[in-house]
Formats: structure tokens, sequence, C-alpha cells
């Protein structure tokens, strides 16, 4: 199916209809950009109940089967719609970890039975869900996961604890990779993968504070928590294999999620907006021959960002390193953001100290904030610094660090 | 999307991916680093044999009509030869020849087709653009009379020692931008004064037309855009070239981390000089990238705003990463690094030569902040 179907162009005029009359206005506090900082109750609330709303409608994982709460329609459908929800600049569809890892995971290599408990809870936005990889000692090193998971007849006692643990605090069940066996020969054999319950005694989230001074993501400590072995993703040992899947729907290696819509992009074009609110020596901001050239550098690198990502669809452009550009994608994508974002602040002058909480602050400090959250983009997911080994390492084939 | 960002247009057609294909064996096959290395002491820079090869694929007429004897496919099917050239070190006066084509088609008329067709048939042509170092200069020091007879020098013409036709761009006595069109035999040996370039692939002089005839002078309005136009497609083959030259930069950089052992470990484990040599790579892709972008933005017209930012953009960028990829070359070869023998002096040369060529990064940002803030 492609963009000129008649059906689709319909669809297209459609949901520009709906959105316009039914994404949310200012509801009057700061709502998170991302779905790494859902902080707050009134936060959660809007947003559990947005993603209703879209549910409802029938708007989100619309290529999902109908029986597990989808629309079972052609993929090009959703995409119009998270193109549209960027383009109203609608609140994120926040329950991401569900959406767009756990639920394609599922409806992938998952039971009917899970399918049937899990999947259509994910897309309402009843039950959400949180993700149990990284740990306090070793945050990029995976295959090293030391939460220990032993068996005790129908169940597993579970110790240890996870971190960065986004939306920990109010999720109902996690994507858990946990030790169960501690004498394989390869470390990554011995890890299972679990579904695991949150709601359960001996499983506490701690939230941690972040650099923006909101909260957003946890600390999650097991201690002698017991969860289920139908709780089990696969095989007992196999748990490696379907962490890395996970990572590649997290990624974006495969599609089959049920929204792209989990961040609120800043672009230039906003950045340019803020540019009309000040001044530099007495005069417009952007006749300024500094910021001038930053703001031209910036333009090129978001040129060259967006045509590279068209440019990886043409092989022939592509024969020298034939996955460099997709490799490189976090990479560069996120990099960009952090110097746009910070540009927003800087371009305030004195105002640029004022943070979130100063009523005087520019935007509530919007920018200032999305500087300091752009940081979970460059260091969740696999940091700039390990991206930066993988693709001299994948793309270039430098030897390992 | 946005104003801003404009145009994501990036086309590739099919008779440039073959363009690519054979460029890249020819110039593989033709330039391999002994003849890079034995060209840069020879006086013409570049081999004739080789050069009539090249005429005989066609490729001094690629961007030409097909009334004068061209393939008609337009500057975008010059910038596959052009990048490959760039990867080879290749030297040729092919850019300087396909751009006093394109500047002499764009200034003159059905008269001109004579000189185009010598052009596509296999004679070198070049621009006589700078009257010192100022590539934002007005560049008219040069003055052409009632009866088409020049007076003053031209700096850094490109390939003069080779060029049949070379195009002058000066002025009138009414003040006004010509084209002088002047025939190189027309040109004294004692006018020619070659220079000795920081870049050994290339070759250029200074040249005095005083007192020499024009064989024609093209004027009037198309003469402004031609000019614009050919510094804009100069500065874009100049930044195709370059990214070819980045991305053999780039190969000698990781072969060497590859192999090169310190401390007991081959050094390309170390992040210290992993982690640049992957920005070069970044780099140049988002170079290339944009190459290609202002590629499809060029057509056989004055060129468009979008086509404008394009080509700034293009060279902006290329020439900040060759700028970086030859500096890092050096400097990762280490005490290698430091000598004549070790290919990165012949990168870093060649970053210094494109980064002047047509004007440098600050110069195309300048001129792209007006394009894109203040519309």
């Amino acid at each position: 199916m492609n963009a000129t179907d008649p059906s689709l162009q319909n669809f297209q005029t459609d949901i520009d209809k709906w959105m316009s009359e039914n994404v949310p206005k200012n509801p009057g506090f700061l709502l998170p950009l991302t779905f790494l900082e859902v902080g707050t109750e009134q936060q959660l609330d809007f947003l559990r109940e947005w993603q209703h709303t879209l549910w409802s409608a029938g708007f989100l994982g619309m290529h999902w089967p109908t029986e597990y709460g989808g629309q079972g329609a052609d993929p090009a459908y959703q995409g119009i719609v998270d193109k549209a929800l960027g383009a109203h600049n609608a609140p994120i569809i926040f329950n991401t970890i569900g959406l767009n890892w756990t639920g394609p995971l599922l409806l992938d290599v998952g039971t009917e039975e899970d399918r049937q408990r899990y999947v259509k809870n994910i897309l309402t936005g009843e039950e959400i869900w949180c993700q149990g990889f990284s740990e306090p000692d070793h945050g990029s090193d995976l295959g090293n996961v030391q939460t220990r998971a032993v068996r005790d007849g129908d169940e597993f006692i579970v110790n240890g604890s996870k971190i960065w643990t986004t939306l920990g605090n109010y999720a109902d069940h996690m994507i858990l990779l946990a030790r169960t066996d501690t004498s394989t020969a390869r470390k990554y054999d011995g890890l299972s993968f679990f579904l695991a319950p949150m709601k359960v005694d001996g499983v506490e989230a701690r939230p941690i504070r972040k650099v923006t001074g909101e909260f957003g993501f946890n600390e999650t400590f097991f201690t002698d928590a017991r969860i289920p072995t139908s709780c089990l993703l696969g095989d007992e040992g196999g748990g490696w294999r379907m962490a890395m899947k996970t990572l590649e729907y997290e990624r974006g290696v495969i599609a089959g999620q049920a929204s792209a819509h989990s961040m609120q992009s800043i672009g230039l074009e906003d950045l340019m907006n803020a540019m009309h609110d000040f001044e530099r020596d007495g005069a417009p901001i952007l006749e300024d021959a500094m910021i001038r050239d930053e703001l031209v550098k910036l333009a090129i690198e978001a040129k060259a960002n967006s045509i590279s990502d068209r440019r990886a669809g043409i092989p022939a452009l592509n024969t020298d390193y034939p996955f460099g550009i997709a490799l490189s994608n976090k990479y560069r994508h996120t990099e960009y953001a952090r110097r746009l974002k910070m540009m927003g602040a800087h371009v305030q002058g004195a105002q640029g100290a004022l943070f979130m909480d100063d009523d005087r602050a520019y935007m509530g400090g919007f920018w200032q904030r999305a500087y300091f959250a752009n940081f979970g983009t460059t260091i969740g997911g696999g940091t700039t610094q390990i991206q930066a080994n993988i693709i001299g390492e994948h793309v270039l084939g430098l030897p390992k660090s | 999307m946005s104003a801003i960002i404009g145009s994501k247009k990036i086309d590739f057609s099919e008779e440039q991916g073959m363009l690519l294909d054979v460029a890249r064996e020819f110039v593989k096959d033709k330039s391999p680093g002994s003849e890079v290395r034995k060209l840069l002491e020879s006086e013409a820079g570049f081999s004739q044999p080789v050069w009539q090869e090249l005429v005989d694929l066609g490729w001094t007429g690629i961007n030409l009509p097909e009334s004068v004897g061209g393939s008609g496919l337009g500057i975008a099917a010059l910038i596959p030869v052009i990048e490959s050239m760039g990867k080879g070190l290749m030297g040729t006066p092919l850019v300087s020849t396909v751009l006093a084509a394109e500047l002499i088609r764009r200034a003159g008329g059905v008269s001109e087709e004579d000189v185009l067709e010598d052009i596509s048939g296999g004679c070198a042509a070049t621009v006589a653009y700078l009257d010192g170092s100022d590539w934002g200069g007005a560049n008219a020091g040069v003055t052409v009379d009632a009866n088409g007879v020049l007076s003053g020098t031209k700096f850094m013409v490109p390939d003069a020692a080779q060029a049949m036709w070379i195009a002058v761009v000066g002025s009138n006595a009414a003040g006004d931008k010509v084209v002088a069109l002047v025939a190189g035999s027309d040109v004294a040996a004692q006018a020619h004064e070659s220079h000795a370039l920081i870049d050994l692939t290339k070759r250029a002089e200074t040249l005095d037309f005083t007192g020499v005839k024009a064989q024609r002078v093209l004027s009037g309005d198309k003469v402004t855009s031609a000019i614009r136009d050919y510094l804009l497609i100069g500065a874009l083959l100049t930044a195709a070239e370059a990214v070819g030259s980045t991305s053999a930069c780039l190969a000698g950089i990781v072969d060497y981390l590859k192999t090169r052992k310190q401390f007991g470990k081959l050094i390309g484990s170390f992040q210290a000089l992993k982690h640049p040599t992957v920005d070069i790579y970044v780099g140049m892709e988002h170079a290339r990238s944009l190459v290609y972008h202002a590629s499809s933005e060029i057509d056989e017209g004055p060129l468009s705003v979008e086509a404008e930012v394009a080509c700034r953009m293009a060279k902006a960028k290329a020439s900040d990463i060759i700028q970086y990829a030859g500096d890092r070359s050096v400097q990762f070869h280490g005490g290698f690094g430091f000598t004549w023998e070790c290919d990165s002096s012949l990168f870093i040369r060649r970053a210094a030569w494109s980064q002047q060529q047509f004007g440098d990064a600050m110069h195309h940002r300048k001129r792209l902040a007006p394009l894109l803030l203040d519309s």
C-alpha cells in the first residue's frame, strides 16, 4: 500500500480533522516531552486518558490483530496517525515499553495465552509496562546481568536490582532479564526473560530524581520476590535471544510498534520561533553574526541528517558501508538534538539562567529542561560512546575496544 | 517540512549508478597510488593517454547537450565521476574543463556551440576567475576594450597550461561584467607563471592577459547569473571531489588502525582514535548526502534558491570534514604520518586545496545565513 492510495488519502483528511478536534489543549502544567519523563500522578492520569481516547477512536495499534484490541489494518494507517500526532504537536503516547517493545515482542514470539492476557491492556493504557534490563553496576553491559532468579517449585525467587526503570513506580509489569543459571560457560546462556508482575511483595520501585529535578524513572529492588514460572517468555536460559529481539524493537530495527509517538520532537523551527523573543546588543538576535553562524551550522546538520536517512533507501549510494547510515541513526540524531536544545537555552541571555520553577523562565523553562532531558536519549538505549563503538566496529571494521 | 530545512530531495538515476560503477573501476585501474605519486613530480600533473581514454568515454561532454556532441545528462551525471576521481586523487583537467563549459553554456548562446563542441570533443578548458585571494570579491579587474583586447592578470587559473579555451571573467568599458573567450594559444608563454601548489596533484597559474585579443566577448544579463551559477557548481564539484578524497583518507586511517599495534594492542581498539574516526565517517556520509542532494536540485537553467542552498551546504560540510579527516590522518599515523611517504600528506594537502576552492566553509555559511534565516 502506498501513500497515493485513495483510501489512505481519505484517511489522512479524516485523521487531520480528528486531531484538530481531539488533541488535548495545554493542561496548564508542563507535560513530559518523552516517555522517560512521566514524573507526577497528574501527568500520568492525563496521559493515560489521552492514550485511551486515541485507542477508543481506533487509532492506536491499528495494524495489530483485532482479537487483541487492534484494527487489523495496514501499517500505513498507523504511520499516518503517528505523523499527524507529531504535526498536531499532540502529547506523547506514554505506554511505550508496552506499545513498542513488549507488545510487538508478544505478537512475535509470545504464547496465545500471553497475548490474550497482556496485549489489549497495553493498548488501552490499563496496564503499564516497564523494562528491567540495566543494572546499577553495568549499565551498558547487558550480558553481565546479575539479578538472580532461582527456581522454587512453580515459582522463581528474584533478588537483585535494576536501574533506569522508566515508569517503574507506576508499572503493572516488567520485562525482566535475570540470571537463572550461574554455571554456564557463556554468560549469555544463563539468562532468562520474564513477564514479571510489579505489584507483588518484594518488589520496590524507588523514583530517581533526574538532572531536570523531575522524576520519571526508578531503581527497582527485588528482595525474595516470588513470580510464577508461567511468567517465563521463551525457554529458561533463552533470555539473551529475547532481550536482543526486544532491543531490535526498541531501536526500530524491526517494525511492529503500536505508535511511534513516544516523544514530542523539537526542531529547528521551534528554535527559530524563539528567536523572535530575544535581543542581543540592542538589536534582534537574528541579526547577530555569531548566532547566525550557529543556526546555519545546525541547519546544515539537520538537513544532512534527514537527507542521509533518505539516502539509506538508495542501495547504489551505500555500497561502501551498506548499513552505516542506519547504524549511525541514534548517534547522529540524538547528538544533533542535544546541540539544538542547548542553543535554545543559550539564546536566552540572562533568562537562560532561570529554571522551570521561576515564573519568569522563558516558556516555563522549556528549553533548559529539553536540553537536560535530551541526555536521556544520548545515554539511554546505549550511550553515544557505545554507539560510536558500534559504528567503529560494525561499520568500519575497527577492532573491539 | 519547515522552510528552514527546505527540500530533502535526493535522486540517483540509473545513468548515475552506471557512471559511478564505471568511474570507480576506471580510477582504481588508472590511478593506483604509485601512479599518483609519479604524477606529483610531472609537469602536466596528469597522464595524456588516460585523459584521452576519459575523453573517449564521453566524460568531457556528459553535462553538455547532444547538439554539441554531449550526452545531455547534466551536472548530476558528473558528480559520481568527479567523486570517484577525488577518491583516487586522480589529476586531470576535467573539473576545470566542465566548469568552463558550464560558464560558457550559461553565459553564451547558439554562437558558442562551436566552443562547446571543442570541449565535449576533448579540448581542455578553464575559467580565469580570481583577481587575487578573495572569492567574494568583484573579480572583475581584467578589462576588455571595445576591440576585445584584454588588460590585466588573473590569479590561480586551474589547469591553465592545458587549456585550449580560457573563459576570462572581467569587465567592459561600461563596467559591466563580461566573459571573454580566449584561445589558450593566444596567451604567450611568458604570460604564464605557474604556482607551487599545496596539493601536488593540481596545477594552476597566474596568467597575464594584457594585450591578448579575445576570440569573442559574452555580455548581457545572462552573464551575471552564469557567473553566479559557475561559482555554485564549482563549489559543488569541489565538494564532490572532496567527499571522494575524504572517503579514501578514511579508508587509509581505518586500515592503519586495524594493523598497527602499540602497547601490545591494535591501535584501533583505543577509543581516543576510534571515536574521532567514527566522526570522520559520519561527517563524510553527511557531506556525501548533501552533494547528491545538490546534484538533484540542479538543472539546465539558472540555479534555484534550493539549488543554491544545497550547493553551499555541500561545500561547507565537505570542506570541514576533509579538513578534519586530513588533519586526523596525519596525527593518527604517528611518526609515520609526519613523513612525506605517508599518504596522509596527500590528503591533508588535498584538504587545504578543497577548502580554498570556490570559498571555504565560512564563506558559504555566511551566504547561507540570509537564505535560511531572513525569509
